[in-house]
């Protein structure tokens, strides 16, 4: 309990949190408010209101590679690990308090895009949470923050340095994960086992046959159910995170 | 008390730090003294446990880093006084520091005060100056009010206001029973402040002993005498077995001979002198000669020099 303490200290006594969490919040519910606004013609489903979680999970994201690459770069790794020699502990301290965070920044940016679209849209009758699917939709963003969290923080502890992380993060989800859907035969096949693609189906994925019209809304490829593409997603967090743990227990810090 | 047994660091092909074992005793300022290079940070980063060695081990009171329980409590260091997030204030950085080793928040306000900073607690870590940053990685040293303490260079770049303040508050920290080892280049500085020395040279030991016994062992004394039938007194020293060498400026100097027997030496074969001066080697030199084959990386200094 004392090392959560003291990686909440670590975290909040730097304004870098502070602004990749108000920015996360201002991207998603910002461009939502944009998007209700103009809603016209239809009724607005409740996936039109978490389109834009992607951005909010690019930052938390970066938020979570920074809150172990800074270590790194100001050298207090070092004098985390001499308090703390066994060296695991902090890192899931650390990992427990950023991913929490990340999932409390995705629910506020979820719940948020939502309330702000039923005020703004001009017609709201579709917008209401009614079932399991529709409240995926909707609360799913906390659990897809999170787990992109985990994954960002095992990135940051392999790379150690803030560029790299940020690079290997942004480059990867939102250019490589397209680019493969390029490759002739095989392109499509990669790309619907891509960690950021199976991610977006457990959030868009299998809505109701009524919150939108047959063939419309954002794209849900791959071969898992929605809950399966979380899984899949939570497990490559996991295991990044996990690999990273063994290589900073075994490097010199 | 710290114990270093058979320490070795490789970075693949290189020896940073090679075979060493020495021993840190409580109650005393042992200086870690080597040139740049030598291996004495990548020594302190193995003793907290920060690199692994390639073989051998160093214990603190008997057991490894590793297996010390909350080890703030048992060894502070001062390793980088700019291994500080340079946008949490001073306060913060202990705050957590304390926190993880189970120490009261109280105790964060003490230390701070003994390096006089409370009035800069709540500003940013990252606009101090080097002095204050010193100050505050001493102030995360003592958080725990640790038996053994290691500073790493801690007087570089200081102004003398600084170093005096940082070389009496580790004497003051030795007379009350800790145990202290302060890393340094600098010989002149490390014989004002150590009682131990333990000398290493790219990553060998070369001497451990008290600070007096080093100095006195590895400082030559030389006679320098000017006379004008210099050729004469050379060849009777060196009859007499002494080592002669004769300067550019026609001078003597002697070694191995007190001015005393020189003087006899001079009267009894008739020869004037116009002067006998005993000459204590300084301890750049000593340190030079022994460090000199063990410097990592050489100026060309006798180059340039022609």
């Amino acid at each position: 309990m004392t090392l959560l303490a003291v990686e909440r200290i670590k975290l909040f006594s730097t304004r870098s949190p502070w602004w990749c969490m108000l920015l996360a919040l201002g991207l998603t519910v910002g461009i939502t408010a944009i998007i209700a606004a103009n809603w016209s013609d239809s009724p607005m489903p409740v996936l039109g209101a978490v389109f834009t979680h992607t951005f909010g999970l690019y930052v938390v994201m970066v938020m979570a590679a920074l809150a172990v690459t800074t270590e790194y770069r100001f050298g207090t790794i070092k004098s985390t690990f001499q308090a703390v020699p066994d060296r695991i502990s902090p890192m899931i301290a650390k990992a427990v308090v950023v991913v929490l965070l990340s999932g409390l920044v995705g629910l506020a940016s979820s719940f948020g895009s939502w309330a702000l679209s039923w005020v703004l849209a001009a017609d709201n009758s579709e917008l209401a949470l009614t079932s399991a699917n529709d409240w995926r939709h909707v609360a799913g963003v906390g659990l897809v923050f999170a787990a992109g969290a985990l994954l960002a923080l095992g990135v940051g502890a392999l790379v150690r340095q803030t560029a790299g992380a940020v690079s290997i993060i942004l480059v990867f989800a939102l250019v490589v994960e397209s680019v493969v859907g390029f490759i002739p035969n095989i392109g499509d096949d990669i790309q619907k086992w891509m960690p950021f693609t199976v991610a977006s189906k457990f959030i868009f994925g299998d809505p109701d046959p009524s919150a939108i019209p047959n063939g419309a809304g954002p794209p849900a490829v791959g071969e898992l159910s929605p809950w399966g593409s979380f899984g899949y997603f939570a497990a490559i967090a996991l295991a990044v995170f996990v690999i990273s743990l063994v290589v900073v227990k075994r490097r010199d810090a | 008390m710290i114990e270093a047994v058979g320490l070795t660091k490789r970075y693949g092909k290189t020896v940073a730090v090679d075979n060493l074992s020495f021993t840190v005793e409580p109650g005393r300022v042992t200086g870690f003294l080597g040139p740049n290079g030598a291996g004495k940070s990548t020594t302190m980063r193995m003793i907290l446990g920060l690199d692994r060695p390639s073989a051998g081990q160093v214990l603190i009171g008997g057991k490894p880093y590793a297996q010390l329980d909350r080890p703030l409590r048992t060894v502070g260091a001062l390793l980088d006084a700019k291994w500080v997030h340079p946008n949490r204030s001073a306060r913060a950085h202990l705050l957590w520091l304390a926190k993880s080793n189970g120490l009261p928040d109280r105790r964060v306000d003490e230390v701070l005060d003994m390096v006089g900073l409370t009035k800069v607690a709540k500003r940013r870590a990252g606009g101090f100056s080097l002095g204050m940053s010193q100050r505050l990685g001493i102030a995360g040293a003592l958080l725990g009010d640790p038996k053994v303490l290691l500073f790493d260079e801690p007087v570089n770049g200081l102004d003398p206001e600084g170093i005096l303040w940082i070389r009496q508050f580790m004497q003051g920290l030795a007379a009350e029973g800790r145990t202290v080892l302060v890393s340094s280049h600098l010989l002149s500085e490390m014989a004002l402040t150590a009682q131990d020395l333990v000398v290493i040279g790219r990553g060998k030991l070369i001497s451990q002993s008290s600070t007096t016994e080093f100095v006195e062992r590895s400082t030559e004394n030389t006679v320098r005498v000017r006379s004008p039938h210099a050729d004469k007194l050379g060849a009777m020293l060196v009859d007499k077995g002494f080592t002669v060498r004769e300067d550019a400026d026609g001078s003597l100097t002697v070694s191995g001979a007190l001015s005393d027997e020189i003087g006899d030496i001079a009267a009894s074969g008739g020869v004037v002198l116009h002067e006998l001066s005993p000459q204590r080697g300084s301890l750049e030199q000593a340190f030079m000669q022994l460090t000199g084959d063990s410097v990592e990386y050489h100026a060309e200094l006798a180059e340039t020099g022609k």
